[in-house]
């Protein structure tokens, strides 16, 4: 069995890959999949550790967020359509107007 | 002279006593209610108004003369209660009614005179309201009058002193109403009003003594029952006669005010302003004799202290030798009657003074009788006359004869007037009857009375009877020439050439006053002592056993016909119709200027008292409420204190609480809220950029300060 340094390593890999990617890209969807990418890599680390002391509460919470990460993109998917729907575009630097 | 309820099988009617008050209350209260009415709607309202007061004052004579009946067979009287009025702790004083023998003889007195001069008052108003101009004042008269009565009884049947000064509040009252009548005319159209106020505010003065005497028996004898202070009266006056002396002596303070004595005497003359049956009943008759009553009512006060009784001797001789010579310098024929009332007055208050009580209250019956006679004959006068103006001014033949007859025609100046004898046939008759008592000749009423007082003042104070009996020469005097004046010789204007005689409403009264005048003696001749023996009841041992002095009589009847000769010497028609026909510019006012010129100056002139009065009393008085209105009230008060300090400074006040408190503190913290949360909220906006990515950023950041954080600590 390999050792759990090489699951979390890749879970931070992951984590920081969906972070720079909500930072940096302007695409909305590649957003929304950069945020699943990072809840994924939460995921990844939470089993791993599941595994690693042999304990239930890890794999449970998994569900908890695969639930809410469904939820969340449907919800997500909606307004994207939505705001595709009046503004002809998903680039979130357009979408400012509750600018203060 | 203290009394009590007995059981009795005469016939009682102490009772009854209440209606003497209750009729004339009745008889003004419907005429207040109808008589406008009635005098506007019926051609004989005036009768009818007229004769309800007169038969409501009627009726209190025959009420009273019921009383006299009971009190023949009851002679210690009764007090009757009627209403209970204060009653504070110990003290109490009540409505209720001393039926004595004193107080009923001053109830017939003002009822007999009072009821004769409202018949008079029917015939005299009538003219009088028309010759004023103002027909609607008739039934105000006579409410005016039966308001006189009311409080006139009150006055003389109180059982305690505070309610005697209702009463005498009371007819205080009617007396400043009455002279002020016809408040718009007189003097500069307001010379009746102030001859009113001059009556009020003078006899105020003396009502203040009066108060001053309340306050000091309530002290005293912590009551105002006549019973209980006569009762503790001797042994008060043992403890302490300076008290006694206090209060007889404030007492006399409003004697002088209320029967017009030195030195307050000053408003009487002025009172002739009203209407000429007020001058009867008022000023004559009834009210000023209430100090007399007064004194007399006071007697168990007054025998303890002789040096009141000293003093009120003195002011009421000088004051009766004082007026009487100031009334032979009149030529006005009320103000001759006014100022020889206030010596007549002075004759009874040195009588009542000096002990004599009865002989004070005999004078003041008989008085009452022959002045109320005189002042209403003088009325007849003066209408008569006016009936001749009057008459002549509707007749153009005889007004362009007669150019005498000028705006400012007097007809109460006996000047303009003689020859009235065959033209006011009744007027004179009456008029003589009412001048020779007055001058004290024997049998008529004035001589009994003054004589008693004569005798007694030649017993007692002879100083006082010397100044009693020139008095008395002088008031035969100065009635000889006030007669000769009006109605011998001829007729000194048009108006009294043409003067007409009055009607039997107005003469009837007059003839029955004469026949009281002719018979008023018989209540007090000497060997009887009627009266004396009838007030014994009521006045016990402060009653005097009157003699009578054969030397005296004589001797002022002797001066009294003396005195008429004089006057007679002075003023025959003959010797006056020739000073009269002297040029206007050559001859003096009056021939006793010829003989004795500064002094009739002196008496024509009030010894220039009135005069006196202004400079040292009134214009300085006056000036203090000048100087407390215009600079103490007025620039202190009105303008420094309340404009400036009060109402100035409220505002500086209120301008600080709005101006610096409330718009600079208060409103200042609202508003710097409210400009501190914007400024916030300007800073904190542009951290608001509308960019998620920046949004996220910073949640990134936040993450790793806080993980940070939390992995460094």
């Amino acid at each position: 069995m390999l050792p759990i340094e090489y699951y979390t390593g890749l879970s931070v890999i992951l984590f920081t890959l969906g972070a720079l990617g909500v930072l940096i890209r302007r695409n909305a969807l590649i957003i929304f999949m950069s945020i699943e990418l990072m809840l994924n890599s939460a995921n990844l680390a939470f089993v791993s550790f599941a595994r690693s002391y042999e304990g239930m509460s890890g794999q449970i919470f998994v569900f908890f967020v695969i639930a809410v990460a469904a939820a969340e993109v449907a919800v997500g998917l909606a307004l994207i359509v939505a705001i595709f729907h009046t503004k002809r575009n998903i680039d979130v630097d357009q979408i400012n107007s509750m600018k203060g | 002279m203290f009394f009590q309820e007995t059981v009795s099988q005469a016939p009682q009617f102490f009772g009854l006593v209440p209606w003497i008050v209750f009729f004339p209350v009745i008889g003004l209260l419907f005429n207040i209610a109808f008589g406008g009415m009635i005098l506007k709607r019926s051609p004989a309202g005036e009768k009818i108004v007229g004769w309800v007061a007169s038969i409501a004052s009627g009726l209190t004579f025959v009420v009273s003369v019921l009383l006299l009946v009971s009190l023949l067979g009851h002679p210690e009287g009764m007090v009757v209660p009627l209403a209970e009025w204060i009653k504070i702790g110990s003290f109490s004083a009540n409505w209720s009614f001393q039926v004595d023998t004193l107080s009923v003889v001053m109830m017939l007195v003002v009822s007999i005179v009072g009821t004769l001069i409202h018949i008079y008052s029917i015939g005299y108003m009538h003219e009088d309201v028309r010759h004023n101009g103002d027909p609607g004042r008739y039934g105000r008269f006579f409410v005016f009058m039966n308001l006189f009565i009311v409080s006139m009884m009150i006055l003389v049947s109180a059982d305690n002193y505070l309610m005697l000064f209702v009463g005498w509040e009371g007819v205080g009252l009617c007396s400043y109403l009455l002279i002020g009548f016809w408040y718009d005319k007189g003097e500069d159209g307001i010379g009746n009003a102030v001859a009113g106020k001059k009556a009020m505010i003078t006899t105020r003065i003396g009502d203040v003594g009066m108060l001053l005497a309340l306050f000091a028996m309530f002290w005293a004898f912590g009551s105002l029952d006549f019973n209980t202070i006569f009762a503790k009266a001797p042994q008060v006056a043992a403890a302490s006669p300076v008290i006694i002396l206090l209060i007889t002596l404030f007492m006399l303070v409003a004697v002088t005010g209320k029967s017009a004595q030195i030195p307050l005497y000053v408003w009487l003359p002025d009172a002739m302003a009203g209407p000429t049956p007020v001058s009867a009943l008022i000023h004559a008759a009834t009210m000023v004799t209430a100090g007399v009553y007064l004194v007399a009512r006071s007697a168990d006060l007054y025998i303890l202290e002789p040096q009141a009784q000293f003093m009120v001797t003195l002011v009421g001789s000088a004051t009766a030798l004082f007026a009487a010579t100031i009334a032979v310098g009149q030529f006005d024929i009320k103000k001759v009657l006014a100022y020889s009332t206030v010596s007549q007055l002075g004759f009874m208050v040195a009588a009542v003074g000096m002990g004599a009580f009865v002989a004070g209250m005999f004078h003041l019956v008989t008085h009452a009788f022959f002045k109320g006679l005189l002042f209403l004959s003088a009325g007849s006068v003066i209408q008569g006359v006016e009936r001749g103006a009057h008459h002549i001014e509707h007749d153009p033949k005889l007004k362009k004869q007669s150019k005498s007859l000028g705006p400012d025609f007097d007809p109460q100046d006996m000047r303009n007037m003689g020859g009235l004898r065959s033209r006011m046939k009744v007027t004179f008759w009456v008029y003589l009857i009412g001048a020779i008592s007055l001058s004290g000749l024997p049998p008529l009423a004035g001589f009994w009375s003054k004589d008693e007082i004569l005798a007694e003042a030649n017993k007692l104070y002879i100083w006082a009877y010397v100044l009693l009996a020139i008095a008395a020469i002088f008031t035969a005097f100065y009635m000889t020439r006030q007669v000769l004046m009006v109605f011998f010789g001829k007729p000194r204007s048009a108006a009294a050439e043409h003067a007409q005689e009055s009607p039997p409403v107005m003469t009837i009264p007059l003839m029955i006053l004469a026949g009281l005048t002719v018979l008023g003696g018989l209540i007090n001749l000497p060997e009887f002592h009627t009266l004396e023996h009838w007030m014994e009841h009521t006045l016990g041992q402060a009653i005097h056993k009157a003699e009578f002095v054969m030397l005296v009589a004589a001797l002022s009847t002797v001066l009294a016909l003396l005195a008429i000769v004089a006057g007679w010497w002075f003023y025959n028609p003959r010797r006056y119709e020739a000073f009269w026909a002297e040029p206007a510019a050559k001859r003096p006012d009056d021939p006793l200027r010829r003989l004795i010129g500064p002094l009739f100056e002196l008496w024509k002139n009030k010894y220039w008292i009135d005069e006196l009065y202004w400079a040292a009393i009134l214009n300085p008085y006056i000036a203090l409420s000048r100087f407390l209105a215009d600079v103490v009230d007025w620039r202190f008060w009105h303008d420094w204190f309340h404009d400036q300090a009060l109402f100035g400074g409220f505002n500086r006040l209120t301008g600080l609480l709005a101006g610096r408190i409330d718009l600079g503190i208060i409103d200042g913290i609202a508003n710097g809220l409210g400009t501190l949360a914007q400024r916030v909220a300007a800073v904190l906006r542009s951290v608001q950029t509308g960019f998620v990515r920046n949004y996220a950023l910073s949640i990134f950041l936040g993450v790793v300060i806080i993980l940070g954080y939390l992995l460094l600590r």
